[in-house]
């Protein structure tokens, strides 16, 4: 059920792996504080060294995520940011970055009501490279991830210290441009890490799987990305921006170089590791 | 003839329910899964759900013929399950004593809910005080100021009440915050669930629970007329009072199924909660596929009704299934017809019914002429009032 490991996220994880770096994701919420922000934020964030980015679907009801993301999506959603204008920024984007792979992060609803197929056909035209529905398990992924193939996009999905070996190989089966391990229990922007049990866990992903390992959830600065690009090939860091975002959203035109700034030590810290 | 034996392994309703939920839940979910596959046919687990439902719960309610209101409709015989009658007021308690056995089997010390009018919530505190677990509730701010004898009838109880201030701050915000704690808290706490809705398994084993309902309206209609009902009337916000009606009938098709959503102030103004009877779509909320109330975007859109407990953008998948089926018909409610039902039934036979029963009321009394003389039609009366009592004197300008 693979997809083809052609395409921008396969290119990007076969150079860091070729140069011997870590994989650096940025998460951001298209439209937050307000849809002509978004798309300098994303340039900015691939000059400060993000090689992939996160770009996450507005919802209403984001159950999987913490406090900060939901007001994200809030801020988002009042201006009613919806998923056609997602891929709006995400086709602006492209018209001059034609390299940083994108991987969507939403729930499923709004890709259902505005019909998978659609969706699916609209993402790829716009540039997007990847798909990651929060609440799409694998029990359920297989006509998702066939439609999404079919359209050239990859599957991201979630791993959890929950899941089960016999699970792991499972969702390799339909995995597609990363497996995405989610280091805590619990929501986005909680608590702290536990590196051991970390390592331990991507080790044995690693057993299952030929794909490149992200780990997410949990890391907020140069030190723990550091710390976990250890064992993983990359990182994901999402709240620890929307924060800054948050803190920041009246003044949008400084945004870009203060996530710059954000992003810039995590980079020489994951360089510094070489 | 339909197979009414659902849901399927992976907890499917023809192409609604599943489990569509993030990683970290699947493995407590599997739990449960299993857990509840290992104790459901248990003899012990079974004796002692029956022996809660009697001594504890007060089971079985009668049903009850409700002669004036039959008189005053002119039309079939109405018959009211009282479920009213139960301890806590509501047919909640079906399902949290039975749910309380499963988390005390999976040697869980903290149980969690998520409520809307209330009901649910006092349900849950109320078995978790007499397993000694503790207990948190999260109820939308809005409900807890509509609902407040609840919110202090739980405090009582020694649950935690927080309330919820995200979205609309209604039943769905709680049920977010709810799965947040639970995946955040996944290893010493149990989420008991208060409806038909959910990730597999919820939808089943709540309706299991729940389902002694219609078991036992099934040998009350032999004794009180002697056949099965013509038709029977439930409310449904998530759906639980209704499955646990409808379950034991699906396979007797010739007995009509209605559940009744609210309409709220009309479909025509947007402010309803008519997911099967109105504009709602196939989508997927809070672990499963149904159908929702959402914008061309997928946004999940608010919700109006007078009662807290029907006011919910998603439903039960099996009312999805049986609404695509034609098993069951859907049909809405507004706020004032539901109104007067409740002062109605109050007047009339001297029960004071819960705002979300009233909306089933209220429809049984357009059903009852079209069917006619010769007809009997069982209305489940899911609740009692007295928590609405205060929100209607406020509505209705009388100072209490």
């Amino acid at each position: 059920m693979n997809a083809p490991q052609t395409g921008r996220l396969a290119a990007t994880f076969a150079r860091l792996q070729a140069s011997g770096r870590k994989g650096l994701i940025p998460y951001l919420t298209a439209g937050d504080p307000t849809p002509a922000a978004t798309v300098p934020i994303m340039h900015a964030l691939v000059t400060a060294g993000a090689d992939v980015l996160e770009f996450g679907v507005p919802f209403s009801d984001p159950m999987a995520d913490g406090p900060v993301i939901q007001r994200a999506c809030e801020r988002a959603l009042s201006h009613h940011t919806g998923l056609w204008d997602v891929l709006d920024m995400v086709a602006e984007f492209r018209r001059t970055d034609t390299t940083t792979p994108i991987v969507l992060m939403g729930y499923l609803n709004p890709v259902v009501i505005c019909g998978v197929e659609a969706f699916a056909q609209r993402a790829a035209q716009a540039g997007v490279d990847g798909v990651l529905s929060v609440d799409l398990a694998v029990e359920e992924a297989a006509d998702f991830v066939s439609t999404f193939r079919t359209a050239g996009l990859d599957s991201v999905f979630l791993l959890a210290p929950t899941s089960a070996d016999a699970r792991v190989t499972a969702v390799n089966e339909y995995a597609g441009g990363f497996l995405y391990y989610v280091s805590l229990k619990g929501v986005t922007g909680a608590a702290t890490i536990d590196l051991d049990d970390v390592e331990k866990h991507v080790g044995r992903i690693r057993a299952r799987t030929k794909l490149p390992i992200a780990v997410g959830f949990g890391i907020r600065d140069a030190r723990s990305a550091a710390a976990v690009a250890r064992v993983a090939d990359a990182v994901v860091v999402g709240s620890a921006l929307v924060a800054e975002i948050e803190a920041h959203r009246d003044d949008v035109a400084g945004l870009p170089s203060r996530l710059a700034a954000k992003l810039a030590p995590m980079r020489a810290a994951l360089d510094s590791l070489k | 003839m339909t197979d009414f034996a659902v849901p399927d392994a992976g907890g499917h309703f023809g192409a609604y329910g599943g489990r569509f939920v993030a990683e970290t839940l699947i493995e407590p979910l599997r739990q449960l899964e299993d857990a509840y596959a290992r104790l459901k046919d248990d003899s012990a687990f079974k004796a002692e759900l029956e022996r809660d439902l009697h001594d504890y719960v007060g089971r079985p309610s009668p049903l009850y013929f409700a002669e004036r209101l039959t008189k005053a409709w002119g039309g079939a015989r109405i018959y009211l399950k009282r479920e009213d009658l139960n301890h806590t007021g509501a047919h909640k308690i079906n399902n949290t004593v039975g749910q309380a056995l499963l988390a005390r089997a999976l040697g869980k010390t903290r149980i969690i809910a998520e409520t809307g009018a209330g009901q649910h919530g006092v349900a849950t505190a109320t078995v978790a005080a007499r397993l000694g677990l503790k207990c948190v509730v999260y109820m939308g701010s809005e409900d807890v100021a509509r609902q407040s004898p609840n919110v202090y009838r739980m405090k009582l109880l020694g649950a935690e009440v927080r309330p919820v201030d995200s979205g609309s701050r209604t039943l769905k915000d709680a049920l977010n915050e709810a799965l947040r704690d639970w995946v955040t808290n996944v290893d010493d706490t149990y989420y008991l669930i208060g409806t038909v809705a959910g990730p597999h398994p919820y939808p089943m084993i709540v309706r299991d629970f729940n389902a002694v309902v219609g078991r036992e309206v099934l040998q009350q209609a032999q004794a009180a007329f002697g056949r099965l009902p013509d038709a029977l009337v439930a409310c449904v916000g998530g759906g639980s009072n209704a499955m646990g009606l409808f379950h034991a009938f699906l396979p007797h098709e010739d007995v009509a199924l209605y559940g009744v959503e609210a309409g709220g102030e009309g479909l025509a103004s947007g402010h309803h909660a008519a997911r099967l009877s109105g504009p709602g779509r196939p989508g997927v909320l809070h672990g499963n596929r149904t159908y929702v109330l959402a914008d061309d975007n997928g946004q999940i859109l608010g919700t109006h009704s007078i009662s807290a407990g029907l006011d919910y953008p998603g439903v039960g998948p099996e009312h999805a299934w049986l609404k695509d089926i034609g098993r069951a018909h859907y049909v809405a409610i507004t706020d004032n017809e539901a109104l007067a039902a409740f002062h109605e039934l109050s007047l009339v036979e001297g029960i004071i019914p819960a705002l979300e029963s009233s909306h089933a009321v209220a429809y049984a009394k357009k059903l009852a002429p079209q069917l006619g003389l010769d007809k009997n039609i069982v209305v489940n009366l899911s609740g009692r009032g007295d928590k609405d009592i205060f929100a209607i004197a406020e509505r209705e300008g009388v100072k209490l």
